[in-house]
This record gives C-alpha cells, sequence and structure tokens, in this order.
C-alpha cells in the first residue's frame, strides 16, 4: 500500500521508497537520515495542522505538510 | 604551527551539546566576534593543559559540509581554510548513525580528528552500547565519551587532543559502491595525470569526490591549480555526471549524500554493540502537553505572555535605577562644572544622555537573553518555531518569526537582536525590516499623550486597538511585498530538529546571556552615542544672542522665573537646526496636518520616542512635560483637530523608528544599506499612509 508522507496517519511507521525533491530540501533531507528504505514514524500534526513531527532514528524532526507530500511510503506490516 | 600552542576546532551538529563542550573547555576565557565578511558569530577561548596552549574556535553547528547554508560555509571555509590542528567533532551519542554523516566528512578531509561522544550519560540509561575502540579504528580518532553539561569526560577530553597531534595518517577510504567507485578513480586518474602532484591543500581524492557533487570549492580549486588540464578534469566531471544522472533520475550530488549516509548508517551497525531501548522517553510525554491540538497553543501564548512580562517588568526597577543614576550624574556634573558652557552641554547633553540611553535598555536586554537563552537550552524554541510556522509560513516568514515579533510590541532592540534564532538570511532580514511596525512601549508615550487629548473615554480603547493592528496589518503586508521582490526565494525548508528536552545548566545559560549582552554594549553604544551627539548639536545649536521674553520682561510684562526658563527654551528650539528644518518641512509637512511645531517633536523623537513628548512640551512653552500633562493636551485640543491627532500617532507607528532601532539593525544586518532602507522605507510610507488618512478623513468629516 503506497502513500505520500503528509497522508498516512499518526504512529503509523512507513519506510521511504523514493523522494521526489531535489536541491536543497533533498539535502537536508538527506542530512537528517531520510532517505530510501529509511524507517519513520509520524508523531504529530502542529496544533495549526502544519506541519509534521516525524521519528527518523530515535531524532524527532519537523516537516511541513508540502515538504512531505514528496515523500513517497509504504506501510511497514507489523510482524511479531 | 608552534611547538606549544594548538588550534582547535569543534565541530558537530545543532543540539549536539557543542556549546557546553566549548564552555567547559574554555570557561571564561572566550568572546564572541565575527567571521570574517559574515554575520555568523565567531567564538573563540583557549585553556592551557600540560603546558600546551590550545585555542579553541566554535563552529556553527551543522549537519553537512556541502555548504548549503551560511552556517555550514562558514564551517567549512575554516576547517578547509584555516587548517585548525584538530577538530573535535561533538556528537550526540542518542543519534551517532546521523552524526557520523559529518563526522565521515571530516574523515575524508584526512583531518586529525576527536570524536566526542557528547550526552554519553543519556546513551548509556537508553541501554545503547558501542564500541568505542572500533571506532578510533575504523575512524583513525581518538574516541571519548563526555557529559558536556555535567563537565565529564573534559580531562579525557584535554588528554585525546594532544594524543591526537601524533596519530597517524591513515588514508580511510569510504565505499562508495561500484558505480560511483568507479566514477572517482577517472576523475582521480584524471588529476593524478595532469602532473601537477599533491600541490592542491587536500587529498586527490576528496577533492575527486567533491568535483563529482559539483561543489563550487572544489571546482575553483581545479581551475587555479591546473589551468590548462583543469577543462579536461571538468569535462570529465560533466560527462560521468550526464551519464549517472540518466540512469538514476537524481543529482550527482544527491545521489552520492545518499550513499554517504549509507556507510555511516553501516559504520553504525558495525560499531554498535547494544541497540538502544525505543521506549517513550520522557521528552516526547512532555510534547504530549506543549505541541498538544488542544492545549499547545494556550500553554504557548501563555509563555510568550511570561517572557515578554519577565523583560519589562522585571527590568523596570534596574531601568529605573540606571534612569536615576545617569540622571544623578549630569546633574553633578552640571553643578560643578566650571569649564566652558559650551562643552559642559556637550558633555551633559549629549554624552552622558546619549551613554545613559544605551545603559537603559540593557536591563531589558539582559533579561530578554536570559528568556531566549533559557527557552533555546531547554529546547522549547524550536517547538515555538514549530507551533507559529504555519502562520508565519502564510505570511512568506519562517516559525522563528514569531517571536521575535512579540518582543517588538515591547522594544525594537531587543526584538532585532532575537532573530539571529533565523538562520536562513531572508527570512531574518524580511523579519527585521518589519519590526519596528509592532509597535513598541516608547511609542505608547505618544499615543497615551494624545488619545485621550481628543477621544472622549469610549473611544480610547479601539483607537489604540486600531493603531496596533494597522501597524500589524502593514507588516504582513510588506513582507508579502518583500518575499515576492527584493527579498524573493524559495521558502528556506522547515526541516528543523526537534531536541529532547533538556535541563540547562545555570553556568551555560548566564555565559549566553552576558556573551550577548557584552557585544551590544560595544557595538550599538558608539553608534548611538555618535548620532546623541548629533541630535544635541542639532536642537542646541545655532544659539540665540537674544530672546523676545527677555525684551517682554524689560518692557515690564511680570513673569515668574520658570516661565520666563520655559519661554527662553521654546525659542531657543525654534530658533536651533532641528526648528528650523521643522520649518522648512511645514509646508511639505501640511498635506499631513502637521504644522512646524509636530514637525521638530518629529525629529527628536528619532533619537527616542519619548522624546517627542518632551519636544513638543517645550515648542508649547509647556516646560517638562510628559505624557500626562493636563496642560499639553490641553494645547494640543487648542491647536489641533483630532483627525491630527490620528494623524500623528499613525505617523509615530509607522516611521521614527528611533536611532537605537537604526544601530542595532545595522549591526544585526551587518551593513548600513539595510539600515537606512528600513528607515528611508518607513518613513515614506508612513508618509503616504498619513497623507491618505489625513485628506480622507477631511473630506469624510
Amino acid at each position: 500500500m503506497n502513500n505520500t508522507l503528509d497522508k498516512i496517519k499518526i504512529g503509523e511507521k512507513v519506510r521511504v521508497i523514493k523522494i521526489a525533491s531535489g536541491g536543497i530540501l533533498r539535502k537536508r533531507l538527506v542530512e537528517m537520515g531520510i532517505l530510501s528504505g529509511a524507517t519513520l514514524t509520524l508523531v504529530r500534526i502542529a496544533p495549526l495542522g502544519d506541519p509534521l513531527e516525524i521519528k527518523v532514528k530515535g531524532a524527532n524532526i519537523s516537516l511541513r505538510r508540502r515538504e512531505a507530500a514528496g515523500i513517497r511510503v509504504e506501510k511497514i506490516s507489523r510482524k511479531k | 604551527m608552534k611547538q606549544n600552542q594548538i588550534t582547535v576546532a569543534i565541530a558537530g551538529n545543532p543540539n549536539s551539546g557543542k556549546t557546553s563542550i566549548f564552555n567547559a573547555l574554555t570557561g571564561a576565557h572566550q568572546h564572541v566576534g565575527n567571521y570574517p565578511g559574515v554575520t555568523v558569530e565567531k567564538k573563540e577561548g583557549s585553556f592551557v593543559h600540560n603546558g600546551v596552549r590550545i585555542e579553541v574556535v566554535d563552529l556553527p553547528g551543522t549537519y553537512g559540509l556541502e555548504a548549503t547554508s551560511l552556517d555550514e560555509k562558514v564551517a567549512r571555509d575554516f576547517v578547509i581554510h584555516e587548517h585548525p590542528d584538530i577538530i573535535v567533532d561533538v556528537v550526540d551519542s542518542c543519534n551517532f548513525e546521523r552524526s557520523l554523516y559529518l563526522t565521515s566528512q571530516f574523515v575524508e578531509l584526512d583531518v586529525k580528528l576527536v570524536l566526542a561522544l557528547n550526552m554519553s550519560d543519556m546513551a548509556h540509561a537508553s541501554g545503547q552500547m558501542l564500541d568505542l575502540k572500533m571506532i578510533g579504528e575504523r575512524l583513525n580518532c581518538e574516541v571519548v565519551e563526555t557529559v558536556g553539561s555535567k563537565e565529564t569526560g573534559i580531562d579525557e577530553l584535554k588528554e585525546a587532543i594532544i594524543a591526537a597531534m601524533s596519530r597517524e595518517k591513515k588514508e580511510i577510504r569510504f565505499d562508495y559502491g561500484e558505480e560511483f567507485g568507479e566514477a572517482i578513480e577517472e576523475v582521480l586518474a584524471a588529476i593524478k595525470s595532469s602532473g601537477k602532484d599533491r600541490m592542491l591543500p587536500h587529498t586527490d581524492h576528496w577533492i575527486a569526490v567533491k568535483l563529482l557533487e559539483g561543489d563550487i570549492e572544489a571546482d575553483a580549486l581545479i581551475r587555479e591549480l591546473h589551468s590548462g588540464n583543469s577543462e579536461r578534469i571538468l569535462k570529465l566531471v560533466g560527462e560521468i555526471r550526464k551519464k549517472i544522472e540518466g540512469h538514476h533520475g537524481d543529482t550527482l550530488s544527491v545521489l552520492m549524500a545518499e550513499r554517504r549516509y549509507g556507510f555511516a548508517a553501516g559504520l553504525y551497525r558495525e560499531v554498535l554493540r547494544k541497540e538502544p531501548s525505543e521506549r517513550r522517553k520522557t521528552s516526547d510525554k512532555i510534547d504530549d502537553f506543549i505541541t498538544n491540538r488542544i492545549i499547545g497553543i494556550p500553554i504557548f501564548l501563555s509563555l510568550m505572555y511570561a517572557v515578554f512580562y519577565m523583560t519589562f517588568k522585571l527590568g523596570e526597577f534596574p531601568m529605573r535605577a540606571i534612569e536615576d543614576g545617569v540622571g544623578f550624574l549630569s546633574h553633578t556634573v552640571s553643578v560643578h562644572w566650571h569649564g566652558p558652557e559650551a562643552l559642559k552641554s556637550l558633555i551633559v547633553d549629549g554624552v552622558i544622555n546619549g551613554v545613559g540611553g544605551v545603559l537603559v535598555f540593557l536591563p531589558t536586554i539582559v533579561i530578554l537573553f536570559l528568556g531566549i537563552a533559557l527557552m533555546e537550552d531547554t529546547g522549547y524554541m524550536a517547538r515555538a518555531a514549530f507551533i507559529m510556522d504555519r502562520l508565519m509560513h502564510k505570511i512568506g516568514l519562517h516559525g522563528k518569526s514569531f517571536i521575535p515579533m512579540i518582543i517588538g510590541f515591547g522594544c525594537s532592540v531587543p526584538a532585532i537582536m532575537a532573530t539571529r534564532t533565523l538562520e536562513h538570511r531572508r527570512d531574518r532580514l524580511a523579519t527585521m525590516m518589519v519590526i519596528p511596525l509592532m509597535s513598541c512601549g516608547a511609542r505608547l508615550t505618544i499615543y497615551s499623550l494624545i488619545i485621550p487629548a481628543f477621544f472622549p473615554d469610549a473611544w480610547r480603547a479601539k483607537v489604540l486597538w486600531a493603531v496596533y493592528v494597522v501597524g500589524i496589518l502593514l507588516a504582513i503586508g510588506i513582507v508579502k511585498l518583500l518575499r515576492t521582490t527584493v527579498l524573493a526565494g524559495e521558502s528556506t525548508p522547515f526541516v528543523m530538529e526537534l531536541p529532547p528536552y533538556r535541563m540547562p545548566t545555570i553556568k551555560g545559560v548566564l555565559i549566553h546571556m552576558w556573551e550577548r549582552a557584552k557585544l551590544y554594549l560595544r557595538k550599538a553604544a558608539t553608534i548611538i552615542l555618535a548620532i546623541s551627539i548629533v541630535m544635541w548639536a542639532l536642537t542646541s545649536y545655532p544659539k540665540l544672542k537674544h530672546y523676545e521674553i527677555d525684551r517682554a520682561v524689560e518692557a515690564g510684562t511680570m513673569l515668574t522665573e520658570s516661565e520666563i526658563n520655559t519661554a527662553r527654551a521654546a525659542e531657543a528650539l525654534s530658533y536651533s537646526v532641528a526648528g528650523r528644518i521643522g520649518k522648512a518641512i511645514e509646508p511639505a509637512m501640511k498635506p499631513l496636518g502637521f504644522d512646524w511645531k509636530i514637525s521638530t517633536a518629529l525629529i527628536g523623537a528619532f533619537a527616542a520616542k519619548e522624546v517627542f513628548v518632551s519636544q513638543l512640551g517645550i515648542v508649547f512653552s509647556i516646560g517638562e512635560a510628559d505624557e500626562e500633562s493636563f496642560s499639553l493636551r490641553e494645547e494640543l485640543r487648542k491647536n489641533y483637530s483630532p483627525l491630527v491627532g490620528l494623524c500623528v500617532m499613525i505617523f509615530a507607528l509607522i516611521a521614527t523608528p528611533c536611532m537605537a532601532t537604526v544601530a542595532i539593525m545595522r549591526r544585526e544586518s551587518g551593513r548600513w544599506f539595510y539600515a537606512i532602507a528600513q528607515f528611508a522605507g518607513l518613513t515614506a510610507l508612513a508618509y503616504v499612509v498619513t497623507l491618505l488618512v489625513f485628506q480622507i478623513g477631511r473630506l469624510i468629516i
């Protein structure tokens, strides 16, 4: 099941498939560890609806919806 | 490099605790300056260990060394051009994998490296265990565990710095994978075959990698040194880039960056002995409240109010004390002066009052920076930006712009200084430019004088509120305008780390606070002092030889001593340059409803807003007037209409940023251009808006 990062639900754990953005934004994302194959979780949404707070490798990163929309992700099914 | 002196640069991610390490190493022996040509702070300090003097430079926190932001560029330039002997890479141990992205770039630069695994206490508490020995081997560096805030591991760090000096160099090459690895080899071969042997200050390998990434610096280096051959090398790089980008659909620089992150992640897995537990951290639990959808904003507003309140209320007492002190000083000098009259006036009215004007701001600024330091050091600042970003972004600003603007309602000077938290120049400039439109406390004195003079009780609160709203609306409009024209540019990404909440140390906060205060005193003071003297000269010269009032007294008019003095003051002001300018611009000000008296008072307001009121008092021969003065209000009512009163307030709202604001604007933006542009722009805007209000008002009323 495919989706973009701005559309997932709170608490959902996803894996990054592809990132469409380029330029400075892309560099920033890589610096934070957001690249293909990375595992992300949506922690919360800011009170005004934007930006989003994402957990990456234990750190909390904020990302605007528009920036998150360029990140294609797939849900990680829970295996126990 | 002298035998007994070493230069150390402290680098690392933002929020890694770099500053506390720097403070722990240098203690009180530090000072703040600027990197040449840019408005980025440069912190330097020193310490002595085993007879060796160690100079320390605290580089701006960065996530990488690609030079995409000013901070990154500064950090990188320092490492590449200034050749520090050792680099201490401060790492947040709980974010080790990501930190390795930056670390790997230092390794590629073949610099002597010390890795400080900071916040190691929290990492241990989370259950994480790293193989320190292996880290040292893989990266050929010294490894130390530290807790900067508790000053743990600092001695070991000092030892490590010394040890690193004698470490043997080992060329460590990361695996970029087959495709990129081959590309690097190709470029390397081209560089080597061009004959110039290691004339470049960095390893050929690093240059090759950077060329492929499209790094401007590497480009320039090649052009400089290889001239004829450089064209060939660059052409090769271009061809490789086209080929690879054609396959992957992403730029080569992004691909290599991702590759680099890949080996950072691989390295982490290699040295990780035990994974940290994924248990919810305390910080996340706190955030459940702080950035909560429902109570997040009320909490935010209360905190803002608290900071505001603290800054301006707590500051009141010391401000009064300083005002009194300055008053006492000028009085004492006045009374005991035996030298020439003119010099006395210069010293008392010009210098002492000018310097006093600067000192008076100091308590406010110090307390404000205490508040900001607390918010930054605890990690709250990031949350504030997070909450406010949507609103700010709509206007064309950044989440971090919100707090400076709120502070602007108290005073523009600390507000402009508070924009330092904005990393990107355009956001920062746009915010700074419109801060004066957040009607400050000093302007309130003008409103307090005029509103009761002209408006009935029922109207007063509404008019005051309307003035503030006009300021805010204009600010929004101007930001939009600036961001679509001169300060246009792509919206800087809001990819921001929300660091875990931390207990700030008293030492850290105080150092943070004191540095800023010192800077303010040193720089703003000189400009404000200079302008004070100029203002003094404008309002005191030329001197009248004969006063009309004296003639009247001689002719028999009966007046008290104080009445004579105030009349003299009125005449003197009218005769001075300021007064003449006031009269000269009267025709231009008439369409706004202003006469020369108001114009002269406005000129005085440039020194400080409160001066408007006292100058008005002098001009109307009231003598010592303040905004509570009934007689002054009487005079205003007699001479002007409520419409004019409204126009005066609007003009005062928009124009006349006081000279302190101009001075701070110059200092914080780095160029006179912005300070003058702001002053001129606001004055022009004020003129136009007031003109419209007055002319349209006249038609309606």
